[in-house]
């Protein structure tokens, strides 16, 4: 649940959107590519209002977006190539062998143009993430989504990926949203961050200025401290009650409440 | 797996499914592509018994034709048997129509026994002589009548 | 205290009943609409014809084994029982009609879309169920793919058109091996047997009538595996719950469409 969330993302920069699990980040996103729609107030993706476009105008949209999903979503029924090769097929008309050169591009571009004979199940989560992210820029759209990019990854695939989003959004022209809550990568890669708490925008700014930042919420992500605004502890009764036989305890264990 | 096997195996399946399909309509079934031209005759029977639509029609025990409509005459109170026979075959006038079984119990047929008339049957004539079924219950109790009829007679003595 | 909680039990118990109606009533409901949306967004599936033949091939050549051996045995099964009850009275020279009409007519059409329901429904059902929780429908719907007219419209006119070729198949080997049980290692009369078959099977009445009971069946079980495939929970329970419901309910409608058809189509013989 969203409430009063105001964002605006210049063309050309990467935007980073970052919080705790469950706190409406995704959901943000899932506005923004047309699945969800706000009940109240307006958004306006690529020049277009969302609220008056139909589900044919949203799939027009949705050819000018690219999303990257967070493991990757590759159809496993086909290999890396038809995989990169799928949006290509669908919505142009182009003949295969050109078709076979883009995508020999895409994937250099990611560094998997060996890659390209393989099944989805023959891949490691990194090359996975990587053959998704070629898929998703194959028709060269103005607009990328990233779904937790960062997540299950391992620090030398972390930092590929990284190096990718931001390549990409450069050389293609792109404007880019990363969703994470890895807040190292994330803040080396963009030029702007949302802070993102119990559906409300606690902080917006530049990455230098978040480090520095004296917002509590702010703080205990940044420097991932334990204890702050998001507590360490999930609600609980009285800590003696439970240890004495009785609260929530009793019922867990069978035991009646007079011991 | 490629593009083209998955086509083989395709057309191989549809295939193989179309010969089942044919085998049980013709081989099984009595589908027949008879091109052969027929005439219609009609017989009124006083009762038919079991014969059914598509039941053979025989002359000296081989197929000439097939029934293709049962009704009833609601004045007469007979049934109307319409045949369609193989134009290959002609028959006299005067042909009469037997309701057979074929064995004990089996399907009923029609037999017919050509006449000597020297004129032939044409499209929609109509049979004179006809035979209606045999109906096991009538024969059950015409024999058992027999049978105390003729205990009778020897009682009275002779 | 006791008096006043059994009203409350049964009350609470007869609103989870009428709640559990509502919900499968809402749930058909849900089901009808998804049956018509794929109906007309068919296009792709059709236009795109090589799509669909790959379903065909995952959904009907695949099945092809088990129905060809399950047929040919239910065809010696047949045999062997038919020839021992009809040799009483006898008339073993029925053995071939016997055979023929109840594959024909019942057998072919039930029992091909029973194992079909369970081999290809339930691998339709989980396919697209695992895509579901894969995130792939939703990635080609962000590809601006309508995932119904590439994913699910194929495979459900695969299965249509698999059924009745896949319960023909059925048939036909059933009665080979009724042929090969009766003839050669029984004994009955080979001519007897096939121009016996001949005469009382009636292409249009019997085969015909059995490829249309197929073709239902077949339209049946596709839908209802296509559709809880995609209403599917997204996680492993759901996939697997997915699955047994899609093999349960195909099997229940496939029984219960063979009555009505059943009734339809022969009971009307008798009344000429």
């Amino acid at each position: 649940m969203l409430h009063g969330v105001k964002l605006r993302i210049e063309p050309g920069s990467v935007v980073g959107v970052m919080g705790q699990s469950g706190c409406g980040k995704t959901t943000l996103l899932r506005i923004i590519a047309g699945w969800l729609k706000a009940s109240a107030g307006s958004t306006r993706v690529l020049g277009e209002d969302l609220a008056g476009l139909g589900a044919g105008g949203i799939f027009r949209l949705r050819r000018k977006m690219g999303m990257l999903f967070q493991f990757g979503a590759l159809f496993t029924d086909m290999t890396v190539f038809d995989n990169v090769a799928f949006q290509m097929r669908e919505h142009t008309d182009l003949p295969e062998d050109l078709i076979g050169d883009l995508v020999m591009m895409k994937l250099e571009a990611v560094g998997l143009r060996g890659a390209a004979g393989l099944m989805p199940s023959e891949l490691s989560g990194g090359m996975a993430r990587r053959v998704a992210l070629a898929r998703a820029v194959a028709l060269d759209p103005q607009l990328m989504l990233y779904d937790e990019p960062f997540t299950g990854l391992d620090p030398i695939s972390l930092g590929v990926i990284a190096r990718l989003i931001r390549t990409l959004n450069d050389s293609l022209g792109q404007t880019s949203i990363v969703v994470s809550h890895d807040v190292e990568e994330c803040f080396a890669i963009v030029d702007y961050v949302y802070f993102v708490s119990a559906g409300r925008i606690v902080a917006e700014g530049k990455p230098a200025e978040m480090r520095r930042s004296g917002e509590a919420f702010v703080k205990q992500f940044v420097r991932g401290e334990p204890d702050g605004p998001i507590p360490f502890h999930y609600p609980a009764p009285g800590y003696q009650a439970d240890l004495d036989g009785g609260g929530a305890l009793s019922s867990l264990l069978g035991v009646s409440a007079n011991g | 797996m490629k593009r083209s096997t998955i086509d083989i195996w395709v057309g191989l399946f549809v295939a193989a499914g179309f010969v089942g399909l044919l085998f049980l309509a013709l081989r099984v079934g009595n589908l027949t592509f008879s091109t052969a031209q027929t005439y219609q005759v009609q017989a009124k029977f006083a009762n038919i018994g079991g014969l059914k639509r598509r039941a053979p029609i025989k002359s000296a025990g081989v197929v000439v034709g097939r029934v293709s409509e049962v009704s009833f005459d609601n004045e007469s109170y007979e049934a109307i048997v319409t045949f369609n026979v193989d134009a290959q075959y002609r028959f006299p006038r005067d042909t009469s129509a037997k309701i057979l079984t074929s064995g004990l119990l089996g399907e009923q047929y029609v037999g017919l026994e050509a006449g000597g008339d020297g004129v032939m049957l044409k499209q929609g004539d109509r049979l004179r002589l006809t035979q209606s079924a045999v109906v096991l219950e009538n024969l059950i109790s015409q024999f058992l009548f027999n049978k105390a009829a003729e205990g009778k007679d020897s009682k009275d003595g002779k | 205290m006791a008096e006043q909680e059994t009203p409350g039990a049964l009350r609470s118990g007869l609103e989870k009943l009428g709640r559990t109606f509502t919900a499968k009533i809402w749930r058909l409901g849900f089901a009808a609409r998804f049956f018509l949306y794929v109906l007309l967004h068919s296009g792709t599936a059709l236009r795109r014809f090589g799509l669909t033949i790959r379903e065909i091939y995952f959904a009907g050549v695949q099945s092809m084994i088990i129905i060809l051996v399950s047929g040919l045995f239910v065809g010696m099964v047949l045999a062997l029982q038919g020839y021992d009850t009809l040799q009483r009275y006898g008339s073993s020279e029925a053995l071939g009609i016997l055979v023929a009409l109840s594959l024909v007519r019942e057998l072919g059409p039930v029992v091909a879309g029973l194992l079909f329901a369970s081999r290809a429904g339930s691998a339709i059902t989980a396919e697209i169920g695992l895509m579901k929780a894969t995130e792939q429908i939703a990635a080609m719907e962000m590809m601006a793919v309508d995932p119904i007219a590439r994913v699910v419209a194929p495979r459900f006119w695969a299965g249509v058109i698999s059924m009745p070729l896949l319960a023909a198949l059925f048939s036909a080997m059933g009665i080979f091996g009724g042929y090969l049980v009766g003839v050669q290692l029984i004994g009955v009369d080979e001519g007897a047997f096939w121009s016996q078959m001949q005469d009382s099977v009636d292409w249009r009445e019997d085969v015909m009538n059995g490829v249309i009971k197929s073709m239902v069946f077949g339209v049946a079980v596709t839908w209802i595996a296509v559709f809880e495939g995609y209403d599917a929970p997204p996680t492993a329970e759901g996939v697997s719950g997915a699955t047994t419901r899609t093999v349960v309910t195909s099997s229940l409608a496939i029984l219960a469409l063979d009555f009505v058809l059943t009734a339809l189509m022969f009971t009307g013989g008798t009344a000429k």
